[in-house]
């Protein structure tokens, strides 16, 4: 699905990484784990195309891509380190208004069934503004749910997450790796993935 | 485990350009006006600020009729541009703190449709009560009715392109730790010189008894030409921005 060749990153004058080379397939989970500071999240942003890596190559399905490129929009969900919310905005609209960025239609219905699995069918209507940091990243599970994309790029998911909401994560992940889907995700905690599933990758 | 024939994911082709520009542009601006509603306090502050800039020149000279209906235009004009200053450092500062921004360039649809939707609002919310307040304004400067028409046609062409040639350089500054706000004015002030020059001229034109359309023709190729670059200059510019 996503392959990346000799891959090299600088933030300001430091050589973050250089020579990363990994292919992920359908179905496949990279987690990736380092130490803070070590280049995962830039990474994370190389490969979603928000940055331009230093040198080296990203190809989708076999083919160059460049940051930005429309394929990689198309098909690649990116959840970083900000919920991409609005506080003034309730979850409704602010879930609504994700899942149209991504170019999907969603009926009231679906909207609402989707944030009743994520645990937030209670705060429909609130602001974001008054949602914790764990309900703000409920959100994004339920945009996962509703815009479906091959590829799902996740910068620390569990961070803030409660135990059920790790567990519900957990369970999305593993759905859709069975659906044939790939997953890329950075973290400092295990994940409980199914074993044949995941591949460990550590930065220094 | 058993395959599924059929893929679970819809293969997606990448889309042509202009395909989902509407869809984009509704998205932005209506999302926009409606952040804009929920945060009214802040529109307030910007209005008040062009009010109160108009209203402290005719204070601080000598009450002479001639002498305000002189001054009157470049006044509104130049009062036009800073309040346009004052607003534009907060077109993307949010979305680009809350991570919107960056889900904007990875959207499918494409980015300057949703920058022009975003540009759009921000002139509805920001340039067209500076436009609607302009007669109650000028009446401080004892402009003639005429005259005020003219002013008012043309702040309605020439406010778009202020937001337009503004958002190039709200989106250049995003990234700046500190003093984005003073390198913004710094970078687009310039910008804004023809549109002041010949806004503020065309009221004198007018007054003198003379047609102004050489003016507004100017001020419209002015928007036209914003209208076609200022788009992709700023979606080329937030990309830098998130890199």
């Amino acid at each position: 699905m996503l392959e990346i060749q000799n891959l090299a990153a600088r933030r300001g004058y430091v050589t973050l990484f250089s020579q990363v080379s990994f292919k992920v397939e359908p179905g496949e989970a990279l987690v990736i784990t380092g130490a803070n500071g070590t280049g995962k999240t830039t990474l994370l942003r190389i490969l979603a195309g928000l940055s331009h890596p230093l040198s080296g190559k990203i190809l989708w399905q076999g083919k160059e891509v460049r940051a930005f490129d429309p394929v990689l929009r198309n098909n690649i969900t990116f959840i970083g380190h900000a919920a991409s919310l609005k506080d003034e905005l309730t979850a409704e609209e602010n879930l609504t208004l994700l899942v149209k960025l991504a170019g999907e239609e969603v009926t009231m219905d679906a909207l609402r069934e989707a944030l009743r699995e994520v645990a937030l069918g209670a705060r429909l209507t609130v602001p974001a503004r008054v949602l914790s940091q764990g309900q703000r990243r409920r959100i994004g599970l339920a945009r996962l749910k509703l815009a479906p994309r091959p590829l799902w790029i996740l910068d620390e998911p569990v961070t803030a997450l409660d135990p059920a909401g790790i567990a519900l994560l957990t369970g999305m992940m593993a759905a859709h790796l069975a659906k044939g889907g790939a997953v890329i995700a950075a973290t400092h905690q295990a994940l409980d993935l199914p074993k044949g599933a995941m591949r460990q990758m550590s930065f220094q | 485990m058993v395959t599924d024939s059929s893929p679970a994911f819809p293969v997606k082709e990448a889309m042509a350009f202009g395909d989902g520009a509407f869809t984009a542009f509704a998205w932005a601006l209506r999302r926009d006006l409606r952040l804009a509603m929920r945060s009214r306090a802040e529109l307030g502050v910007q209005i008040l600020f062009y009010i109160i800039v108009v209203a402290l020149f005719p204070l601080s000279m000598a009450p002479d009729r001639e002498l305000l209906l002189l001054l009157g235009p470049g006044v509104l004009w130049v009062a036009a541009l800073l309040a346009s200053l004052l607003s534009l450092p907060r077109l993307f500062a949010s979305d680009y703190a809350d991570g919107t921004l960056e889900q904007m360039a990875l959207s499918p649809l494409p980015l300057p449709a949703l920058i022009l939707g975003k540009i759009s609002a921000h002139w509805l919310t920001t340039g067209l009560p500076v436009v609607l307040l302009a007669p109650l304004l000028s009446i401080q400067y004892s402009l003639e009715s005429e005259a005020v028409w003219v002013l008012m046609a043309g702040l309605l062409i020439g406010t778009p392109v202020l937001s337009l040639l503004g958002a190039i350089g709200a989106a250049l500054t995003l990234g700046l730790r500190s003093g984005g706000g003073s390198l913004l004015a710094l970078l687009i002030l310039p910008l804004y010189i023809p549109i002041l020059i010949f806004g503020a001229m065309a009221v004198d034109v007018a007054r003198s008894g003379a047609s102004a359309g050489a003016q507004f023709s100017l001020l419209a190729a002015g928007l036209l030409l914003a209208l076609a670059g200022a788009p992709f200059a700023t979606s080329a510019a937030v990309r830098i921005s998130l890199d």
